[in-house]
């Protein structure tokens, strides 16, 4: 019986015969050039689950592989053997890379510690950008295509449900995943507090830096209407034109083109501002003063300060949107403590459950431990006492049959009613200890 | 005098408020569905505890400050969340769920033992009359919060420091419709409202009480309202400005539902 410390907080666990084993590195252990090497593509991922119970490792597998990490999440085969070590093996030799290249990269996690850390990566905590939603799509495809395949079992099923169920739960009630984290989000959720949705909205995009590129995109997945594209090269704007399904307009049109659009996302190299107050107030006349709003992502700004002051139009420059970005940044931040409880709320759930298949282990190992000694010993005793018929040889057989399901129905209407059974784990592992059902466990395995 | 109902409508109402305040802080869909239901019981409940003391009235209840006050709760509600409904946006509702709470506990304290007598029997039309006025003025104080937080909103965009519930409020531009909507609601039941006791009082005395203060005021407010339409879509008022104008008109319903039904009318004390 083997008492471990553990990370979450929990009262120290006695770690019984079925348990969660990780390895795996991410973005905070491991380069990216080091991260390439041990990535899996989703053949490969579902070669290597099949690999690791093929070899006997692990009874379940699933491998998680994304661009900021590389996981083997398992249950271990054999409870007694050093699993991790097996499964750090198994990652060096199929992606044939030397293990001191990994030494220290590594992170290996056994018990709730590994549940822990599935449901604090399905919540976005582990990711590089706190609270991104992208990581659980990616690990309900990897579940899903693992589970499709067969190589998930009772354990992992319960694990991954439990970490997508995480994952839900935190960005609902927590503020981790919510608020935009890039200065391009930003801008067009902006937008959206001033226009509701952007379906059908027209939008004017002055020149052609990467922001103004990623503003674009957000605004296409939103469902934007009209984009035109004017920039000081016609080739540029025709160029992002076309690549983004929008209209090129010359550059000695811009004056004439500010009074359709909603949206103005202007992004040129200028050392003086090409929207002038008097340029805009004329662009909000033409429109009967609909409200305008303008992202200037250019330094030195491309919009004129003092434009900020007109009635109805919403300016915000770079610094604005970088401002706030940091901000929700640390609002994000701050809700890790929710989070975090619901993690913890979680795992005390998914241990309780694991105790309760324990103990319910154990009662199948007692009851396989009981017939073999009864066989045995009707064998032998049925063997002297030839006088009894083959009706009374039944009959005896019934009786001790029967024996054997009062003596263990007991301990499992307890166990049905027991929901603290987490608590009494030690004592499970010392009645299979004491009745040598280790043993047992690897026969029945072998 | 508060029914068990009406003690009913109040929790509904206060237990809608806080999920109403759950969904603006955290975004859990459950959260503002549950608001939804919630209020719709409260609504539910209120109207029963109405018709309880309608029953005792034979009239809808409006001749007496609790009953009149209940039945405003009671079709603000209803408004705000017809509303809710065509325009599919809840975020508004922890405003309006509080301001029915803190209404309908302030009938307590300002009526709380208030003995309900019975008035004279004014007949069908002049219910009908009374209840689309009085639906009139709640559509009007739900334009005036909507105006509001229109008002906040526009400040935090402009100040372009926006807060932590910021990112929950509806867009200025689902305010600004949802405004007009409450507004055209409010219009719309006062000028029917207005038009049957026409027929009411032509019915019965064969003329119409034009120059009492009751009168003079509601068509003010017909008046000012309309501009309001007008100009939530002309250049140089639209947004922010017009907004103001509805916010500020709400000073003239609030006028004539206190200053005007206690002191100045000769016969609209409703």
């Amino acid at each position: 019986m083997a008492t471990i410390s553990n990370t979450t907080g929990l009262a120290p666990i006695v770690q019984g015969r079925i348990r969660v084993a990780l390895i795996g590195c991410n973005h905070r252990t491991a380069p990216v050039e080091l991260r390439e090497r041990v990535a899996f593509t989703s053949e490969q991922a579902l070669d290597a689950a099949d690999g690791l119970r093929r070899q006997g490792i692990l009874e379940e597998a699933v491998v998680l592989s994304t661009c900021n990490r590389s996981e083997l999440y398992g249950v271990p085969a054999d409870p007694a053997a050093a699993v991790t070590d097996a499964m750090e093996d198994f990652l060096t030799s199929y992606h044939r890379v030397p293990r001191a290249d990994l030494t220290g990269r590594i992170y290996r996690w056994v018990g709730p510690d590994a549940v822990r850390h599935l449901f604090r990566v399905a919540a976005g905590l582990d990711s590089m950008l706190l609270g991104e939603a992208e990581i659980l799509g990616q690990l309900r495809a990897a579940y899903g295509q693992a589970l499709e395949h067969g190589a998930t079992g009772p354990v992992l099923n319960r694990a991954f449900q439990g970490a997508l169920e995480v994952g839900k739960r935190v960005r609902a009630e927590t503020e981790v995943g919510a608020r935009p984290m890039s200065v391009a989000l930003a801008g067009v959720k902006l937008a959206e507090r001033v226009f509701g949705s952007l379906k059908g909205r027209a939008a004017l995009i002055v020149g052609a830096g990467a922001v103004a590129e990623q503003v674009v995109e957000h605004l296409r997945n939103r469902g934007i209407g009209r984009v035109r594209v004017v920039n000081r090269s016609p080739e540029r704007a025709a160029e992002l034109a076309q690549q983004i399904g929008g209209e090129a307009v010359p550059w000695e049109s811009l004056a004439g083109a500010l009074g359709a659009p909603d949206i103005i996302v202007t992004s040129v190299s200028a050392t003086e501002p090409i929207l002038t107050r008097a340029m805009l107030e004329r662009a909000l006349a033409a429109r009967e003063d609909k409200p305008i709003f303008v992202v200037d992502l250019g330094v030195p700004r491309n919009v004129a300060a003092e434009a900020a002051g007109l009635y109805n139009l919403y300016l915000y420059n770079i610094d604005d949107l970088g401002e706030i970005v940091e901000q929700n940044k640390r609002a994000r931040e701050a809700e890790i403590p929710r989070a975090e409880a619901i993690i913890a709320e979680h795992v005390a759930k998914f241990e309780t459950w694991r105790a309760t298949l324990e103990a319910g282990s154990i009662l199948d190992d007692l009851r396989s431990r009981f017939r073999e000694h009864r066989e045995i010993l009707l064998r032998e005793r049925l063997a002297e006492m030839k006088h009894l018929s083959p009706e009374e040889h039944e009959r005896l057989a019934s009786i001790t049959e029967e024996l054997i399901e009062r003596v263990l129905d007991d301990p499992a209407q307890r166990l049905r009613k027991n929901q603290s059974m987490r608590s009494h784990l030690g004592a499970i592992e010392a009645l299979r200890h004491l009745f040598g059902l280790d043993d047992s466990g690897e026969k029945s395995r072998k | 005098m508060a029914s068990h109902l009406q003690y009913l409508s109040l929790a509904l109402y206060a237990a809608s408020f806080v999920c109403y305040l759950r969904f603006l802080y955290v975004s859990n869909p459950w959260a503002g569905r549950s608001g939804t239901l919630l209020l719709a019981a409260g609504i539910l409940v209120q109207y029963f505890a109405l018709l309880q003391r309608s029953h005792g009235a034979h009239s809808v209840p409006y001749d007496d400050l609790y009953g009149s006050m209940s039945l405003f709760a009671w079709l603000l509600g209803v408004t705000y969340l017809g509303l809710e409904l065509f325009h599919r946006q809840r975020t508004v509702g922890a405003f309006v769920t509080l301001l029915l709470v803190v209404w309908i506990a302030a009938l307590d304290l300002l009526a709380p033992n208030q003995v309900l007598e019975a008035p004279l029997a004014r007949g069908a039309l002049f219910d009908l009359h009374i209840t689309l006025n009085t639906w009139a003025y709640a559509a009007f104080a739900l334009a005036f919060v909507l105006s509001l937080v229109y008002l906040v909103q526009d400040r935090v965009l402009r100040s372009r420091h926006p807060s932590a519930t910021f990112w929950r409020f509806p867009a200025l531009d689902v305010l600004d419709r949802m405004s007009r909507s409450s507004v055209w609601v409010g219009l719309a039941t006062l000028g029917v409202g207005v038009l049957i006791a026409l027929i009411w009082e032509r019915g019965l005395v064969g003329a119409f009480s034009w120059l009492d203060p009751k009168v003079i005021v509601t068509v003010a407010i017909l008046a000012v309202y309309i501009a309001y339409l007008r100009l939530s879509r002309s250049p140089g008022w639209r947004g922010a400005r017009a907004a103001m104008v509805c916010a500020l008109n709400f000073v003239i319903v609030l006028f004539s539902y206190t200053v005007v039904n206690l002191y100045l009318t000769r016969f609209h004390h409703f």
